[in-house]
């Protein structure tokens, strides 16, 4: 390469960006300032939003019924702001495991998990996840007994999922911070289990 | 009227419409056609197929989560008989099994 550096010309959809925004703040809609705002806050949220919940659900009986009634309520009482009513949390029990996928897309719970991993949006695990799931997730060296039962949740429309993993053995007495270490992104989309302690 | 009427329960038999309309459609082809049960209803919600043409997508259209068994979704399905999958479908997707 020249110390030129190698022109990479705009994709579509970079250049479709770029002409959107110019758009929206030479009209007036949003200001420059407003979208580097969001674009950082989008950043800041990453994964241990969503592991103070599990943990709080895990050391507290009480809290985890709100979460399964409600998850957006009960993200809003740990101060996470999450649009009313959309937020589905759905629990893995000894007997159902539970793994998350959007077929159509790319729907992820972002408020709790921040930016979805590349692979999540690969067009590989979006189509095998639904039809082969175990397979998939040995890949992700999960091995579940052929007991369990396994339930995929393809969002296709307004909600969004969250698997709420067990928790692991060898945690009790353990408080909410340290029990927050072990909660994953991946085992919050159920690809994975939490961290042994 | 800004919602429709939801018209069915949790527990309830119904199948996916087999159509292929053209345009922004939220049902996934691979379940197009297949028979599931109610789990539960997750509210109402502007059609997307309408906001998708710039239209407001009202009255809101009930939304269900709806669940499948894997073995009649894939005929080759290799897992446990109980697997299942759960999908958000519009009302005006589904009728009574």
């Amino acid at each position: 390469m020249s110390e030129l550096g190698r022109y990479q010309p705009l994709s579509y959809f970079q250049l479709m960006e770029v002409s959107l925004r110019e758009l929206l703040v030479e009209k007036g809609v949003l200001s420059e300032r407003q979208i580097a705002e969001t674009v950082d806050d989008m950043r800041a949220r990453g994964p241990e939003r969503g592991a103070r919940v599990v943990a709080r659900a895990w050391t507290d009986a009480a809290y985890k019924r709100r979460l399964l009634a409600d998850g957006s309520a009960a993200c809003e009482e740990l101060g996470l702001d999450v649009p009313a009513l959309r937020l589905i949390v759905v629990e893995n029990t000894p007997a159902v495991h539970n793994v998350i996928v959007c077929t159509l897309c790319s729907c992820y719970p972002r408020m709790l998990l921040g930016l979805p991993p590349d692979w999540y949006k690969s067009r590989n695990y979006r189509s095998r996840v639904v039809r082969e799931p175990r397979a998939v997730l040995a890949e992700f060296g999960t091995v579940l007994p052929a007991e369990v039962t396994i339930r995929v949740h393809d969002s296709t429309a307004d909600m969004r999922y969250m698997v709420l993993p067990m928790r692991p053995a060898g945690t009790e007495g353990w408080d909410e911070e340290r029990l927050a270490a072990l909660v994953t992104r991946d085992s919050m989309i159920g690809v994975a289990l939490p961290m042994a302690p | 009227m800004v919602a429709a009427e939801a018209l069915f329960r949790p527990g309830d038999r119904v199948r996916v419409m087999k159509a292929y309309p053209l345009g922004h459609v939220r049902t996934p082809y691979y379940i197009r056609g297949a028979s599931g049960v109610i789990e539960r209803l997750c509210g109402a919600f502007a059609n997307p197929e309408e906001l998708a043409q710039m239209r407001d997508g009202l009255p809101r259209r009930p939304l269900y989560r709806v669940r499948f068994l894997q073995r009649e979704v894939w005929p080759d399905y290799r897992g446990a008989r109980g697997d299942v999958i759960e999908i958000e479908i519009f009302q005006h997707w589904l009728e009574k099994a």
